[in-house]
């Protein structure tokens, strides 16, 4: 153990750190800059936003508290972690809340400053915790945070609150010391957020200094932590969030289709962002249209994909309710159209904020008709470029609306995301059809897709519409027969997009006593589960599904070879309900609605009581 | 604009030119019928290949509209059409982008899209196939059928106020605004060519007889005994004359039109109001919009309104240029890496 300024120096392999605090405390900013310089110094990291709808929810209640949780390590991992190490909570309601997830003999920092009776009151505490037996068995560190930051800023020109408002960057800046992380990427992120405001830069770097100058003077802090690199593959490397990754994903899709991508969107939580982030790239010739409601942000998708652009909108679950009849109507004139729904809690408005798998059923069946639409689901925030791109291909090549899903997890959490080279990024050029011969708008080609004859092409002036279409010539047709094989074709072209599907992966044995099928943002609990079940010696399989609709032609065989299939969902069993009614087989279901993604140890104990009770080893 | 060159071959064209391969199936007697023939006479001269003309609709008898014209056609949903077309223009502004409405769709289920797309000065040309019913439904009241209307869904009587369509265009900036009749065709050709040639939001309200559910809804408008005295046909720079005779006129008392007599001696042509379509003030043209709310004041038929501002888009277009030429066209490589990175060895 090294000594540096008479502190231990101790090496971890792993931490897990909250930061708790009130909405207005800038928990959300501490939290991404913490994980934002972690990437850059190289840790493997997962995060997990946790905030409340409110915007400013009244300053120290137990329902104003927004947690940031950040799990950082030298080596591989796949999520924020189930139990903090660390929990700063600026506040008695931060402590409150979150005391209960921390690790046994964890650390606590908390702001000694916001103990006073009118915040305890409210945080429902009838005697101070930091002077009773509450915080037995945690170390816990009081500071003065408040008090250190309006000292350390006492030369500001800014007013009182304003000060006040900097202490989160103390708090940062002590974190970054105990950690030893550089302040150098958050002083430079503060130059640019706060530009031509320089009391406002000159205070919040201050505050960051101060921060760290204190972790490494105070007597309050004897250890301090690092926290190697992780030793990932080599290659160029950032930190993105699943909604950047989106927003990326179709950028990039479309420079690979050489179309011009168009998102129509109103905005709602937890999918804004995927807006806000589009809406940067007009040099990129994005065209972003913030629409009145949900119903025009796809409606006008729908528009400029009838004009020949790469059309997508994004919304979530209670947006997707919105937009189902539209849906339906991109089914119907077969034009290609991305969907992407950031799943929150429901039913209605439910939990806007919070993570829920539980659209499902919506994404698959939720439309009046027969009206089949692709599913794909994404696992992790980088995956989220990839399945991005792989939307865009499949609703071009089969002219078609997909639905891409992801969650409230997934989008706001981030990961460090090995770049690929671009010039191994496979183009996907859509040729529309301009040949006046022979044309019909509802001809097929050998994927079923119907041609793509954008308006300002001579020659093949056509109507298209929600009508019922006549096969092969696209005239509107009442006829009952061609219903009945209209109705069979569009359901046939979406079975065919099998042929495009990567079988399912098993990892572990290709079979066996137990699989765990995951789907969605699932996959960092599951995969850390079942390398722990591994590595207790007990036998496991794991698969994750990221075609939903259609499944993955080998999904019924992989299924077959497991005596039991364990099924882990953010709902009520929606997968397992769809596996079941697919393939005729028993699955177990292990479900969680809290708004909240499975700590590894729920999904590990129930592998283990299913081990348990067989030769798992 | 790029559309100079194209003028020469659209030339040849002719109205027949713009009449689809469909059989046209509203009922006989159907006004939608003279608006059709009307949009198909003037199309021609428009300047405008046919392969860059889209009509887009909602769902309503006069929905049907884009099925009968030889131009590319979208027959949407119910009340999206201004959305649908909205997405369309944007992504590809050198179309010209046609919807065709009820007052159902419009007015009712469309509602928001229609005050936005005016809002916004979208480059959209609207035609509102306004016969105050629900045809294709069969019979229901709708948006702008007067109070008291008897229908199936109003056995006694409605009890709601109707919409003024050219005073909700007004209200939400529409930038031009006109009416007309289905009797009346070389007035209609007239204001579809003064739509079509707006840069910007159009709105061409037609006063449109359903003849099944809502016969003679304006018979008062067009009875050739009647129709000189109950319609004043606006026209701009020129004093606001009427009734058979062309012995009455408008003259305005402050806020409120009146109706004089020119023959009386103590008017004369010179009290009374001069229409002027481009005043930048809306307040005129909003009392315009409202010379129906009174049975002693003529309807108005004409360029209610009409201004000039940046379209949406433009407004669009112009962004992506001026930030390309700061930033320059991004490029793949540049989208990945132009963030934070670090590399791991
Ligand atoms: S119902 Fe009325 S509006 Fe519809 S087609 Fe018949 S006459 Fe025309």
């Amino acid at each position: 153990m090294a000594q540096v300024n008479g502190k231990e120096v101790k090496s971890l392999s792993e931490v897990t750190v909250r930061f708790a605090g009130d909405s207005g405390d800038g928990m959300q900013l501490t939290g991404s800059q913490f994980s934002d310089t972690t990437a850059l110094v190289g840790n493997d990291l997962s995060t997990l936003p946790d905030y409340p709808a409110e915007i400013r929810a009244p300053a120290g209640t137990l329902y104003g508290v927004s947690g940031f949780q950040l799990h950082f390590s030298s080596n591989d991992i796949h999520t924020p972690g189930d139990t903090p190490d660390v929990l700063v909570a600026m506040n008695p309601a931060a402590l409150k809340i979150n005391l209960k997830d921390l690790k046994q003999g964890g650390v606590v920092i908390v702001n000694e400053d916001s103990f006073d009776s009118k915040n305890l009151k409210m945080a429902g505490y009838s005697v101070n915790p930091l002077d009773d037996e509450s915080l037995t068995g945690y170390k816990v560190h009081q500071v003065p945070i408040t008090t250190l930051t309006q000292t350390a800023l006492k030369e500001s020109k800014l007013g009182t609150k304003e000060v006040q408002r900097c202490k989160n960057f103390f708090a940062l800046g002590m974190m970054y010391w105990m950690f030893s992380r550089p302040i150098e990427p958050t002083l430079e992120w503060i130059e640019s957020k706060f530009k031509g405001n320089e009391d406002l830069i000159w205070a919040n770097q201050k505050a960051l200094k101060s921060g760290y100058y204190f972790g490494e003077q105070t007597e309050i802090f004897t250890t301090r932590f690092t926290v190697d690199p992780a030793k990932l593959p080599k290659g160029t490397y950032r930190n993105v969030s699943g909604n950047e990754a989106i927003a990326l994903g179709f950028v990039a899709a479309a420079e690979l289709s050489n179309l011009p991508l168009f998102l129509g969107s109103y905005p709602i939580t937890p999918a804004s962002d995927i807006l806000h982030y589009l809406s940067k790239y007009k040099n990129y010739g994005v065209k972003t249209f913030q629409a009145e409601d949900e119903i025009a942000g796809i409606a006008s998708a729908i528009g400029a994909a009838f004009g020949g652009s790469l059309a997508i909108t994004t919304t979530s679950g209670p947006g997707v309710a919105l937009k189902t009849e539209a849906m339906g109507l991109a089914v119907m004139t077969e034009l290609p159209l991305v969907i992407i729904n950031i799943q929150r809690g429901g039913p209605s408005t439910g939990l806007p904020t919070k993570t829920e798998q539980a659209d499902l059923f919506q994404a698959i069946y939720g439309r009046n008709g027969e009206a089949p639409i692709p599913v794909i689901a994404t696992s992790t925030p980088s995956d989220c470029f990839y399945l991005s791109i792989e939307a865009a291909k499949i609703a071009l090549k089969y002219m078609t609306p997909v639905m891409l899903l992801s969650d409230g997890y997934i989008a706001n959490g981030s990961e460090p995301w090995k770049l690929p080279n671009v010039d191994e990024l496979e183009t996907f050029h859509k040729e529309f059809r301009t040949e006046v011969e022979n044309f019909n708008s509802y001809d097929r080609d050998e994927n079923l897709a119907r041609p793509w004859a954008v308006p300002g092409t001579p020659g093949l002036e056509h109507r298209i519409g929600g009508l019922e279409k006549h096969h092969i010539t696209g005239n509107v047709s009442y006829d009952p027969d061609n219903h009945d094989f209209m109705v069979r074709l569009r359901a046939q072209k979406v079975a065919e997009i099998v042929k495009d599907v990567p079988d399912l992966e098993v990892r572990g044995d290709q079979e066996g006593e137990l699989l765990v099928l995951g789907w969605g943002g699932t996959y960092g609990a599951i995969t850390e589960a079942v390398d722990r079940i591994l590595a207790n010696g007990m036998n496991v399989s794991q698969a994750h599904l990221k075609y939903l609709n259609p499944f993955p032609k080998n999904l019924g065989d992989v299924l077959s070879r497991f005596k039991t299939i364990l099924i882990p969902e953010l709902n009520l069993g929606q997968l397992a309900t769809v596996i079941r009614a697919t393939y005729l087989r028993e699955v177990v279901s292990l479900t969680k609605i809290k708004g909240l993604p499975f700590k590894s140890m729920e999904v590990e104990s129930k592998i283990s009581e299913i081990l348990g009770g067989s030769n798992g080893k | 604009m790029a559309n100079n060159e194209v003028k020469i071959d659209v030339a040849k064209l002719t109205a027949k030119d713009f009449q689809s391969d469909q059989d046209v199936r509203w009922c006989p007697g159907c006004g939608d019928y003279s608006i059709l023939a009307q949009v198909q006479r003037v199309f021609p001269d428009m300047g405008k290949k046919k392969e860059d003309i889209v009509w887009i609709s909602g769902i309503g008898c006069s929905s049907r509209f884009p099925y009968y014209m030889d131009t590319y056609g979208f027959h949407g949903i119910h009340g999206r059409a201004p959305a649908i077309a909205t997405g369309l223009k944007v992504a590809h502004p050198n179309l010209s982008v046609w919807v065709a409405t009820g007052d159902g769709d419009l007015m009712s289920i469309g509602g928001n899209h229609f005050i936005h797309a005016c809002r916004k000065n979208i480059d959209l040309k609207i035609i509102l196939f306004n016969n105050r019913i629900y045809g294709l439904t069969k019979g229901q009241y709708s948006p702008t059928s007067e109070k008291g209307k008897v229908t199936k869904s109003t056995p006694f009587g409605s009890v709601d106020y109707p919409f003024n369509p050219p005073s909700l265009a007004l209200g939400a900036e529409a930038t031009f605004v006109a009416r007309s009749i289905d009797r009346e065709p070389k007035h209609m050709q007239e204001m579809i060519k003064r739509a079509a040639e707006h840069k910007g939001i159009a709105f061409l309200e037609v006063f449109q007889n359903c003849n099944i559910f809502n016969d003679g809804a304006y018979a008062p408008l067009t009875d050739k005994d009647v129709k000189l005295d109950n319609v004043i046909v606006l026209e701009h720079g020129q004093p606001m004359v009427f009734g058979k005779e062309k012995n009455k006129g408008i003259k305005l008392d402050g806020f409120s039109p009146v109706v004089v007599d020119l023959n009386d001696g103590k008017h004369s042509i010179n009290d009374l109001w001069v229409h002027d379509e481009k005043d930048e003030n809306p307040i005129r043209a909003f009392i315009l919009a409202h010379l129906t709310d009174s049975t002693d004041l003529p309807t108005p038929i004409g360029v209610f309104r009409q201004v000039i501002k940046e379209t949406y888009d433009d407004g669009v277009e112009n962004q992506i240029k001026a930030v390309t030429q700061k930033k320059g066209k991004g490029t793949l490589h540049q989208l990945l890496y132009n963030a934070n990175t670090w590399e791991v060895e």
